[in-house]
């Protein structure tokens, strides 16, 4: 049996509150995802009331619904393409002026609209007293009171949603913004053309698109261009008010409909709202003497991200161990378990370890975003952007990337997923974009070994010389993308400073579960296909010929350094004897690996690559470390391990990887231009996943190209001039 | 009649004019910078840019460059 369905969209400004109704109503049913086509989040979830099942689409928060945003465009599209039963439009009641022009806007376009005065609690503690029967009844739409951070209400909305959505929409009841004499006269000019070239239309739907038109709304006059016949006609009404308006006031059509929208909304609040004498207690404003004080603003600042960082990274690396052992744990007991042969070592090396490098990463998400919802429930997030926008924004960027490219210095997975505390799409692009330079910590064992190795003494001042030159980079990419691709899409900053409020519990755990989901479900697959991917390319296909042809070497050296010794006479000379047979093994085994790897189609794809990489220096073997290094930037170094000094990395350990690494033809040169390759090269899967998720194939298909680009111009750079020097 | 981004900490003005005729008008008209509003200046950032107004009993902040279009008779402190 179906249960009679129910559509409602939740929207609201930004800092309404409107996340908190929409965890009040759905509670852990949630689904995040994205709208189609866009970088904007969407959330659903269903409520079962009363016999009742309420779908509740959470709409961007907007302030208004014009076309030059893409949130704005996104909501706008939903309400009037996918026709909610009700709109339920969600309001500051301590900051209702601002927030009811949003109401007005959603008045306009004829949905059944609740309006919801949200954080009651606190207009009445500032002496703000709301009459919502004057109210309800100055706008013509029903008004509920809750507090959100209380779940106080919701009840009542649900009641009243019910009964909105069973009620037939009352064209007689709908008061609209009158707009004036001539304005008035002017949308009737439209109108009367609009009806004439589509009958079909409504009248609600007709006096939104009037206004709109006269508005000068790109997505209106888009449409009115679509039409088969009679459209010319509109836009030609639509100009000639335009201009006429525009003679009379000396003002844009647009600015006199803004402007008459606050006035009838300073109309109705002036008469629905009486704001006692008694001087307001502002602790927000206290609380901000100090957190964006001139002298301590920036150290709280450092501390808060200090502590992020700790919490994230420190505290995150116990689970973070426990999660690691656990799986070798598993793994062990796998390889105990299954016969030896293809299938144990697709099982323990492929997908176990796949699985492994998909959940290490778990703590840190839940833990950082745990973190950035308080940050941005608190209201901090808008502080720290206020701080940071000054740096930030001579970069291009907002200040409110500061936090995303910081921790991409961790890890740049949560890095990219906590951009969607941005605001504007285009600032989520470019920030996500640059992201990958910030040297995240899986970069770090390769500098270390490779400057350890070839700049012993003052191996970290060149660590730090990598690190930045990934933050010079990033700057550059950003001041060239927004004069190139990202042109043209800059927003205006303007930025509302909210009170600040304490988070609720339950929502700073439902956001940090999402992430947490999102990141498994979305991100998990991939990057474990892609690790058992890696896996088969560098095992098949397999020779053992080769095992053969080598362990029967193995034996000949055994058996002839076994003569020598049992001829040896005295102890010295056994011993050199035998350090001579461990040496000829070692370099044994390194050819065996070497001949095994080139036979596998990793190693044939580094030989294709090869030509490309000669020019850095790099031969096929590099490029064998670097192909793996997709899987996680840390594989770079145990693929060396394996490539140069034979057998794995624990028996013959670091030493040897180096003394190998010395005895190849590296130089100071081709050791800093590999450095700089491995850091600005192609993201690891799990950040090319994690941006695809964010902003689409085509801009990760574009980061990808670009990395590598960049990667390659720099490293041949940087080892021709050392060339030079030398 | 001067830019908003002349006035100091503490300072009142009422709004005469936005000289822009992009994106940023819009978002100002929609966050309520009209014409014969009263805008109080919070404060500068640390770094001294962006501001932090105070307008319809709300909190904004606007980037100096982004305040330099904004147009405001000053209002003296009378009270």
């Amino acid at each position: 049996m179906a249960s009679p369905s129910i559509t409602i969209a939740l929207a609201g400004n930004p800092n309404s509150g409107k996340t908190t109704i929409f965890n009040n109503l759905t509670g852990a049913r949630q689904k995040v995802g994205n709208w189609p086509g866009v970088t904007v989040e969407k959330k659903e979830g269903t409520v079962n009331f009363k016999g009742h099942t309420i779908k509740v689409v959470d709409l961007p928060g907007t302030y208004s619904l014009t076309a030059y945003s893409v949130e704005e465009r996104v909501a706008r599209d939903f309400i009037l393409n996918s026709n909610p039963d009700v709109v339920v439009d969600i309001l500051d009641a301590s900051n209702l002026e601002r927030n009811l022009y949003l109401a007005t806007q959603l008045i306009e376009m004829g949905v059944n609209l609740i309006l919801v005065l949200n954080m009651a609690d606190v207009a009445r503690s500032r002496g703000i007293d709301i009459d919502a029967e004057l109210l309800s009844q100055l706008l013509g739409v029903p008004v509920v009171f809750t507090v959100g951070k209380l779940n106080e209400g919701t009840q009542e909305l649900l009641e009243k949603v019910i009964e909105v959505a069973g009620q037939k929409k009352d064209n007689e009841k709908t008061i609209y913004v009158t707009y004036g004499k001539e304005i008035e006269e002017e949308l009737g000019k439209i109108n009367e053309e609009i009806v004439k070239a589509r009958p079909d239309l409504g009248s609600h739907y007709t006096r939104w698109l009037s206004v709109k038109l006269l508005e000068n709304d790109p997505l209106a006059i888009k449409e009115v261009k679509s039409w088969s016949n009679g459209g010319d006609a509109v836009l030609d009404a639509t100009r000639k008010s335009r201009e006429h308006l525009e003679e009379i006031y000396h003002e844009d059509p647009e600015i006199l409909i803004t402007e008459q929208r606050y006035g009838f909304i300073q109309g109705a609040c002036r008469e629905a709202i009486k704001t006692s004498t008694q001087q307001k207690i502002d602790i927000s404003q206290k609380i901000d003497l100090v957190l964006t004080n001139r002298l301590f603003g920036f150290p709280i600042f450092i501390f808060f991200i200090w502590a992020m960082f700790q919490l994230t990274f420190t505290l995150g690396e116990y689970p973070m161990n426990w999660i690691d052992s656990m799986m070798s744990v598993i793994q062990g007991l796998a390889s105990n378990i299954l016969p030896s042969g293809l299938i144990k070592d697709l099982i323990v090396d492929g997908i176990l370890a796949g699985v492994g490098s998909v959940i290490i990463f778990l703590p840190n998400i839940l833990i950082l975003f745990f973190c950035i919802a308080l940050l941005e429930d608190t209201g901090y997030m808008a502080r720290a952007a206020f701080l940071m926008d000054r740096i930030m924004h001579w970069i291009g960027l907002h200040g409110k990337s500061f936090i995303p490219m910081l921790i991409g210095f961790g890890c740049n997975v949560p890095a990219i997923m906590a951009t969607r505390t941005l605001e504007s799409e285009r600032d989520r692009i470019l920030t996500i974009l640059i992201n990958p330079l910030m040297s995240c910590s899986a970069r770090l064992p390769v500098y270390v070994l490779i400057a350890g190795t070839f700049f012993a003494g003052k191996a970290g001042t060149v660590i730090f010389s990598i690190y930045l030159l990934g933050i010079v980079l990033a700057i550059l990419t950003a001041q060239l993308f927004s004069k190139t691709i990202l042109k043209g899409m800059s927003m205006p900053f303007v930025m509302e400073l909210p009170p600040y409020r304490v988070p609720t519990f339950k929502s700073l755990m439902i956001h940090m579960w999402d992430r947490g989901v999102i990141f498994l479900k979305k991100m998990g697959g991939v990057i474990l296909v892609g690790s058992v991917i890696i896996w088969v390319l560098g095992t098949f296909p397999r020779n053992p010929g080769i095992f053969e042809k080598y362990a029967k070497e193995k034996h000949q050296i055994s058996s002839i350094y076994a003569e020598k010794l049992s001829q040896a006479s005295t102890e010295a000379d056994k011993t050199a004897l035998k350090k001579e047979m461990e040496k000829a093994i070692e370099e044994l085994n390194i050819r065996a690996n070497q001949e095994r790897m080139a036979q596998t189609f990793l190693g044939r794809i580094g030989k294709v690559v090869e030509p490309v990489l000669k020019p850095l220096g790099f031969d096929w073997r590099i490029g064998i470390a670097l192909l793996s290094g997709f899987v996680a930037k840390e594989v770079v170094v145990s693929t060396m391990g394996v490539i140069y000094s034979g057998g794995s990395q624990e028996k013959t350990g670091e030493k040897s990887l180096k003394k190998a690494l010395k005895a190849e033809k590296f130089d100071a040169a081709k050791a800093y231009a590999f450095m700089a390759f491995v850091l600005i090269y192609t993201p690891c899967l799990a950040t090319v996943a994690a941006i695809r998720r964010e902003i689409g194939t085509k801009w990760m298909i574009f980061n990808v190209v670009y990395s590598l680009t960049l990667a390659w111009i720099v490293a041949w750079t940087i080892y021709h001039i050392g060339q030079f020097i030398a | 009649m001067k830019p908003l981004s002349t006035l100091k900490e503490g300072d009142r003005g009422i709004i005469v004019a936005i000289n822009n005729n992009g994106a940023l008008r819009r978002r100002l008209l929609e966050m309520g910078f009209l014409k014969g509003t009263e805008i109080y200046v919070e404060k500068y950032a640390p770094l001294q840019d962006p501001m932090e107004l105070i307008l319809k009993g709300y909190h904004v902040s606007l980037r100096v460059e982004e305040a330099e279009q904004v147009m405001v008779e000053p209002v003296s402190e009378e009270t």
